[in-house]
This record gives C-alpha cells, structure tokens and sequence, in this order.
C-alpha cells in the first residue's frame, strides 16, 4: 500500500515536472514566514538568530528556486499560542506564505499545525521540542527537524542514570513541553531503575525559583532534573547555587540545555552540566565554516535551533527545485525521499510521521581550565545514533504515518 | 518527633514561611507606596508596578554604564525615580485635579502601558541577571533551611523602610500636615500650607518607595521589564484587604499575606496564586472598608 | 426618517464588507465592538469602571470551546452554554463587587478577575498555557458550513447584531434611564425609592453575559481560547477602546473598538510591531488628558454646538 502511494506520487511528481516547472510556483513566488520569539526566554535560543539562519539558507539558495524568487517574513509570537495561530493563519489567507518555519514553544506549533493543516501549508518545526509533534499531535506536512523530547531523555536522562542518578524531582515548566520532557524522561528512568519522587510545576516563564527549589530539596531526590528551557533553565540553576543545593550533594540535571544558556551561565557556574545537543559550531570544519558566517552576522555562534532552521528551509527549498512546484503534498513527498545532508545533519531521514532522524550528541560543558577560548565550551562524550534517540517509526503514535 | 509536623516536613514548612516573609515584605514596601499615594491624591496608582521595575532597570543601569554598585544603587535609584515621579504628577496628574478619580486609575494605567511597552522593546522581554552584593554573598544554614544573607537583609531592610515611614506620618509634624492634607485640603491650604507641593512630594515618595523595592528584588528576579506587571495586581488585593489609604494598614496586610501565601504553598499548592484573591474576598463580605480601613 | 436612511446605509456597509476587506479581521472586529459595547452598559451608563471584564469575555471562550470541541455541542449550542457561564461569572463577581464604589468596585473586579485567570491557569479543561486549541467552527443550525470564512461572518454579524439589540433595548428602557439616574445622582435615585443595588447588580450582570457572548463568538471564529482573552490587559483593553469612542455613546465603543484592532493589526505587520503597546499606552494617556468624551462624544458635542 505504501509502495503504491509512493509510486502514484512518483508518478505525479514525474507528470508535474514535465509540465512548465515556473508556472508551478503559487502566485509566483515562494514565501517562508518565520514565526519565533522574538524578545522573550526564548529569544536567544531562536529569537532573531533563525531569522538570519533562513535568510543565509535563502542567499546560499541564490535567491530564487524554480526560476521564482524566495521570500522570508518574520514575526514575534511572544510564546503565545493564539498570536502565532493568528498571525499564520492571516499570512497564508493574504501574504501567500508557503511554509512556517521555526516555531519555537510547544503550545505555538501545535497551534499553527492547526493553522497549517487547514490551509494545507508546510510547517517546518525547529524550535519546539515535544515528542507529541510527531505522534499523537502529528499532520502529514509538519516536519519536526532539530531534537525532540525523547532524544533529550535518551541523551541526558540515560547518561545521568549510568552514572548512579537513580531518584529523581523535577522542575517542569507548565506546559505541553515541560510534560512532554518529564513523561520522556521519567521513561528513560524508570526503564533504567531508577524512581521519581516528584514534581513541581512552575509558571512558564518563572523568575523566582526559591519556592520550587526547596522543595526538590526537600524530596531528598539525588537528581533535580530542570524539565524547562532558556530562562527558566538558567534562573532555576541560579537559585539551586543560592541556596547551597549543589554543595549539599544534590545534582542539577539540565535536560535542554543550549550553547546560549552556557554562555549566559558562564563556564564556572555550568562547567560538568551533561547536556544534550542536535548540533555544535566545532564539531568538523563544515560546522565551524558555517557557525562562522553565523557569528560574523549575530556576533554570537549558533545553537541546534537556529543551525536546524537553516537545515529545514533549505532541505525545503531543495525539493522544490527537484520537483519545480510549491504544491506541499508534492514537496513534502520529495522531502522525505531525499536524504538530509548538510553541515547540521549527515544522511538525515524525514520519515512519514514527520521526523527528521539524524545523529544526536551527548556534550560536556568544559571547566574553565579546559576551554581555549570563547564559546570553546562542549566536549562531545557520545554520539547518539538516529535510531536509538528518536525511536523506530513502529513506536511512532502518530496516525498519518 | 517533630519531623512529621502535619505530616509536612519541618523544612518544607518553615522554608516556604520563611520564603513567604521575603515576599510578603515586597507586598508591604509596595503597598505602603500605593497608601501614601492614595492617601493624599486619591489615585490608584497603576504605574506603580512599572516604577518598581523602574528603580531596578536604574540600578542595572547604574551599575553597567556608571559603575556604581548595589549599595549606590539602592540610595540613587530610589532619588532617580523619585524625580521621574515628581515631573508625572507635575505634568500629567495635576491636570487631572477635579475630574473623577477613576480618571487618575486610567492615566496612570496608560503610563504603565508606556514604560513597560518602552522598556520591553529596548531591553526584550527577558531578564537581564544582577548579582547581589559581595558582601551579602552565601548564607547561613538555620537547621530548616539554607537561608541566603540576601534574601535577610531583603526582609530587614523592608522593615527598617516600612517603621520610618509610619513614625515620619503618624508621629511627625510632617505626617500632621500630610494627615491634614488627606482630610481636608482646602482647610490647610488656608493656613498656609502649600498643598500642591505636598501631594507632589508625597507622590515622589511613594514612587520612590517602588523603586527602592525594585532594587531589593533586582538579585532575586533579575531585571525584567515586566517584573511589575502581575505584581501589581496581587498589590491591588493587598491594600483592599488592608483598607485603602491606611500606612499601618498597607505594612501589616503585605508581610502577613506573604505568610498566607507561603503557607498555602505548602498546605494547598493548587491555590496559592489565588489565595490573596480569596482572602480578599472574605474580607469584603465581612468588612468591606477592609481590616484597617474606617468605614465611610 | 434620516435615522433610518443612516442605519440602512450603515447595515448594508456590514454586509458587503467582507467582499472588501479580510474576513477574520472584520470578524474580529465585530467580536471586539460588542465586547467594548457590552462594557459601556456598566461604564458609560452605570458609571462603574470594572477592571475584570476580561474574566467574562476569556471565560465565555474556554467554556464555548469545551463545549463544542469536547462535548461535541453544535456551535449554536455551544455559544450559548459559554454566554450562559459568563452570565453566572457575572452574577457572582457583580454580588461581591457592588458593594463598593468608584475606585474600590474597580480594584475588586480587578482582583477578583485575576483570581479567575488563575483558576484558568490551572484547571485542566483550558490547556493552561496552551491554550484550547483546535475548536471546530461547525454548522449553523446543521445547514451553512462555517469553516467558510464569508459564511462564518455572516454569522458572527448576525450574533453581534443580536447582541447590540439588546444592549440598545436596555439603554432606552425605563430600566437604562434610572441607571443613567443612579451615575448622575445615587442618593437621589434611592430617595426616589429605587433598590439601587439591584439596578447595578442587573447592569453588570447584562454587560457580563454580553461579553460572553462576545468571547465565545470570537473562540469560534479563531478556533481557540486562550489566556489573553482572560488576562487583565485585556480588561485594559476594552477600557481603552470604550474611552476612546466615547462612553455613554451607542455607537462609540464600536467605533472606538474598531479603531484600536485595525490599528494593532496594521501595526503588528509593519516595521512599528514591536511598538504596539507603547502606542496603545499613548493613546490611553492622551484620551484621559486631552479628550475624555472620546470621538463619537466629541462629534456630539460639536453638532450640538453647530446647531444652537
């Protein structure tokens, strides 16, 4: 059955490119909207920097695919669900944007999912972390790009168990990500041996976490593990430092941590965090080309979510040069066919559920002492194959798959 | 033993207390502001979250272009937005004499709307980090908890701000002629009394009060542009409690709600974002002029 | 005669409308002008300033959501079950509220308004910060498929029609002229016999439900309910877009409403995005200092003088 609908598709694709490839553009002209945080705990682990990634992808492109131009717009949706959803449902009703693209916070993309899956639009996920964007919350033309849920559990959450981690209480942000990470990695625990004690969850965004941390404390867990991100991550270690959890022996565990957060920390508070990333500037000279022309332009050096934003949009403008329309059934097909391969991910594969498998790293952060220089602040400790971080597809409860 | 309290951790209990006064001291240094305020110029001041997050943004920038440090800080930021204050009421809130004071909630709810919109476009809306003092680095461990030397000299320095206040109004000339002026202004004023410069200094103090627990919170909550924003309105249900206009009032009500507060952390998680609201509520039922509050 | 020239004119502009403009704007648009309308009933002429509207109006929307998406309730249906919610919200805010005047009736509605918000917060049917996504907009009455936009609003002009109906009914009955009675002079209306209390109570209770209705209707339209609608900037919100037309005006607020969504939304897309609430605060500050009776006010008041 699914070779049959691959092969119409073929088909399909084989009778579209014979026809006049330019007049298959939508309104002449392809057109990404770039919805992200612009200002807020987000904005520095996707914020402006995706703008600037999508903007690269698209001058690398040369600017026009198919023989029509491309084009970005870009908005700040404030982490708010209902902002993102009206803002992409008017740019597809009057602006003519073809795919969203970046989509940081949960509760954002799976509000423009809706958006998308309505108005038949690609929504290229960067951002956004929860493992349900690609099992019960999934549509056939969202595509899940950079990390999930589950590979930051199989990551960081494995890790921290090996090492004798065995108890732990965690911090959770109020909202679909949050869960998603605490049910991951609660997982990842309980098949390791291990228990949870506990959880508090704390208002997203939150500035102060004296009340939660006492009572992490207070549950005597051996691991404090911090299911939030950004700001939230960086105020929750903060106040665990003030007061004196780390010294009296328990441990933070951050389970999504950006190179953006270790910067804002700085290497004597963060050094010896294990973390888990989609992607590091150092890692070959592809990586550090790239992060270069990066730093160049933001003046800081990229994290997973902006360096995967760059990956999505041009593995999207891509297919539609192989297939020569902006039809999303079309180009999603062609998407998937194509392996992934650039700087961010090497033989990548977007399966049918709309995961992007590729290789993921468990990362140290480097003491003082180690690091060279600035941003010279991972170690790679592991790399974590596709399959055994984001799961076989069987797994997948995603029902378009 | 006595670990089992209630079946809650001892630990548990007298840190979310203890947690419970830091708060509640930053609810008594606000609202008293909004007493003084509302004492004599009958306005509910709205931009009092923003001048909070005002005397923070000062301190943070003080630190970072001037170099002056938290101690600096906390005596200039305070005299900074103090000033900032004082030219609103000049310009803005003067001209409002004689109209409704609904009207003096609406202006001052707008200026909020302006500095926080100001400050969120140049600063973004996250927070930028402030260290606490060096001197007030660590902290003790009391057995209970580990109570950070900040967040102490958080809760005495609010005490000490709160006593001046109340004895400078309740037992000084100045406070007389303040007292006078929330009762009768047209009275005073034929004494002699320049009234107009007396709600215009009042104003300022009040502001400056905001301000000066801005910088107290700064280290705590980092600097945010909408630190203020939801605060304010829990400040709100604080003087109603208290009774409006009432100093004693303003400083009993704020300490003892953030105990409230901090106990329902413990005993009734769920609801201790709500439970100043439900206080208030129970408060108007029985007394609607509010516990400290003379009925009118 | 001209009066009724002037509302056929006007109700024909609503109709042809959406063939002009964005359908989604217009119809929030209409959301928000009987939102502000519902709102002038306490304000403009009950002379109480709530803060807490945006408890009635994000309620409205949670509840309607629920029921259609979870309930499978039919849109009509399910609107109504929001109303009928904010109705009872009303009730119970209005019975602690009243007690209190002027500044104290806008600082209780306010905090009773938060504690609701966060009641949202926490109780799952809302999706806390996520939000109630995905309502489906439905049938009306089974027959007109409302995912078309044209058709949606048709629907939603028919429902804020209805809405505005009854708020101008209320105005000018005997009921709307001894509230005006009780705003200009409350120990007059007592000593004329009326249980003022009730009067109030019924006002607020009437402007609740009205902003239910608003709310609900715009969850529809939008397919989702979320805590902006119930957070106190948007009481701000509607205080802003009421003053700004003109309070104690039938037609002001929707003026004044249509003025402010128009203006964020040109805004929101162009290079001043990042300014929108600056901009709103400005204006705020400048309707309370220079002109108080907001446009529609100010129009009166110079046709008035023109014809003297």
């Amino acid at each position: 059955m699914k070779f049959l609908k691959n092969f119409m598709v073929g088909v399909s694709v084989l009778a579209l490119s014979a026809g006049a490839a330019q007049a298959e553009i939508s309104d002449g002209v392809v057109k990404i909207g770039v919805l992200t945080d612009m200002s807020g705990t987000y904005s520095d682990v996707a914020g402006p920097g995706t703008v600037t990634a999508a903007e690269m992808a698209i001058e690398d492109f040369g600017g026009t695919v198919a023989g029509a131009p491309i084009e970005v717009v870009s908005a700040d949706h404030q982490n708010k669900a209902d902002v993102a959803a009206n803002k992409a449902r008017e740019w597809g009703d009057t602006q003519q944007v073809d795919a969203f693209a970046e989509l940081v916070t949960t509760s954002v993309a799976m509000a423009v999912f809706e958006v998308a899956k309505q108005q038949n639009k690609i929504a290229l996920v960067s951002g956004a972390a929860s493992s349900p964007l690609t099992n019960d919350a999934c549509i056939p033309s969202g595509l899940h790009w950079t990390y999930n849920t589950r590979a930051l559990a199989v990551g960081t959450g494995s890790a921290i168990v090996k090492e004798g981690g065995d108890s732990w209480y965690f911090l959770t942000a109020d909202y679909a990500f949050g869960e998603s990470l605490q049910r991951d990695v609660t997982a990842v625990v309980e098949a390791g041996g291990g228990k949870v004690l506990g959880a508090s969850k704390h208002p997203f965004p939150a500035s102060d976490f004296s009340s939660f941390v006492l009572q992490a404390q207070a549950s005597g867990a051996k691991i404090i593990g911090l299911a939030n991100a950004g700001g939230d991550t960086i105020n929750a270690i903060k106040a665990a430092n003030e007061f004196g959890i780390v010294s009296a022996g328990q441990k933070i565990a951050g389970l999504l941590v950006f190179l953006s957060d270790v910067h804002a920390l700085g290497l004597e508070t963060a050094q010896g965090l294990l973390m888990t990333a989609s992607f590091y500037w150092d890692l070959n000279d592809e990586t550090r080309a790239w992060s270069q022309r990066f730093y160049e332009r933001t003046g800081k050096m990229p994290t997973g979510v902006q360096a995967g934003v760059y990956s999505s949009v041009t593995h999207y403008l891509k297919a539609i040069e192989a297939t020569g329309t902006d039809d999303t059934d079309t180009v999603v097909a062609k998407m998937r066919e194509m392996p992934v391969d650039d700087f961010f991910a090497q033989n990548g594969v977007l399966r049918s559920d709309g995961r992007m498998v590729h290789d993921m790293y468990l990362a140290e952060v480097k003491s003082p002492e180690e690091s060279t220089g600035p941003w010279d602040y991972l170690k790679i400790v592991r790399v974590i194959p596709g399959e055994e971080a984001y799961g076989p597809l069987s797994e997948s409860t995603c029902p378009t798959k | 033993m006595f670990s089992d309290l209630l079946g809650i951790a001892p630990q548990v209990l007298f840190g979310q207390l203890l947690l419970g006064l830091i708060n509640g001291s930053f609810y008594a240094v606000l609202s008293l502001g909004l007493a003084v305020i509302f004492g004599l110029l009958n306005i509910v001041n709205f931009a009092h979250g923003a001048l909070y997050m005002l005397g923070a943004f000062a301190a943070w920038l003080l630190g970072k272009y001037l170099h002056i440090d938290y101690w600096g800080a906390l005596i200039l930021a305070p005299l900074i937005v103090g000033f900032i204050g004082v030219v609103l009421d000049r310009f803005l809130l003067r001209r409002l004499a004689g109209v409704d004071h609904l009207y003096g909630l609406l202006l001052t709810f707008g200026l909020a709307m302006l500095i926080e919109g100001l400050f969120v476009k140049m600063f973004g809306a996250s927070g930028q980090p402030f260290a606490a003092p060096k001197a007030l680095n660590g902290g003790v461990n009391l057995g209970f908890m580990f109570l950070p030397y900040y967040r102490a000299w958080v809760v005495v320095a609010s005490l000490v701000v709160c006593a001046v206040t109340w004895y400078v109004f309740e037992r000084t000339k100045i406070g007389a002629y303040l007292r006078a002026g929330t009762e009768n202004p047209k009275l005073l004023q034929a004494f002699g009394v320049n009234v107009p410069l007396l709600t215009t200094l009042a104003y300022g103090y009040g502001v400056a009060l905001a301000a000066f627990a801005g910088v107290l919170a700064a280290p705590i909550t980092q600097v945010n542009p909408l630190m203020g924003s939801n605060l304010i309105i829990v400040v709100f249900a604080v003087v109603v409690i208290g009774g409006m206009g009432s100093i004693m009032g303003a400083i009993v009500t704020g300490l003892s709600m953030g105990v409230v507060e901090g106990l329902t952390k413990v005993f009734w998680p769920e609801a201790s974002s709500t439970i100043i609201f439900i206080v208030m509520a129970i408060v108007l039922v029985l007394r609607p002029a509010g516990l400290f509050g003379r009925t009118n | 005669m001209k009066k009724y020239l002037a509302y056929a004119l006007l109700l024909t502009l609503l109709l042809v409308a959406p063939l002009l403009f964005y359908p989604v704007l217009l119809m929030k648009v209409l959301c928000f002008a009987l939102f502000a309308s519902a709102f002038n009933l306490i304000l403009g002429y009950g002379g109480l300033l709530s803060f807490g509207h945006a408890a009635f109006f994000g309620g409205a929307a949670y509840v309607t959501g629920h029921a259609i998406k979870v309930w499978g309730l039919p849109t009509e249906l399910g609107i109504l079950t929001g109303t009928a919610a904010a109705m009872v919200l009303g009730l119970l805010v209005g019975v602690l509220a009243i007690r209190r005047q002027g500044i104290y009736f806008a600082m209780i509605t306010l905090a009773l308004a938060q504690m609701v918000y966060f009641v949202f917060i926490r109780s799952g049917f809302t999706g806390g910060e996520n939000g109630l996504q995905g309502i489906p907009r439905g049938t009306f009455l089974g027959l007109v498929d409302l995912s078309n936009d044209r058709a949606m609003y048709y629907f939603v002009l028919g429902v804020c029609l209805l809405g505005f109906g009854v708020i101008a009914r209320a105005v000018h009955s005997p009921f709307g002229q001894v509230l005006r009675a009780i705003r200009d002079n409350e120990p007059r209306a007592t000593s004329l016999g009326y249980n003022i209390d009730r009067y109030k109570l019924l006002a607020f209770v009437i402007s609740a439900t009205i902003a239910g209705l608003a709310g609900a209707t715009k969850s529809v339209v939008f397919q989702l309910a979320s805590l902006t609608d119930a957070h106190w900037h948007m009481s701000g919100e509607v205080v802003l877009m009421t003053l700004l037309g003109g309070l104690g005006t039938i037609f002001g607020p929707a003026v004044g409403a249509s003025l402010i969504v128009t203006l964020q939304n040109t805004l929101s897309s162009g290079p001043l995005g990042a300014w929108v609430t600056v901009i709103m605060g400005l204006i705020f500050i400048i309707c309370v200092l220079a002109f108080r009776k907001g446009i529609v006010g100010e129009l009166q008041a110079a046709l008035r003088k023109s014809f003297n």
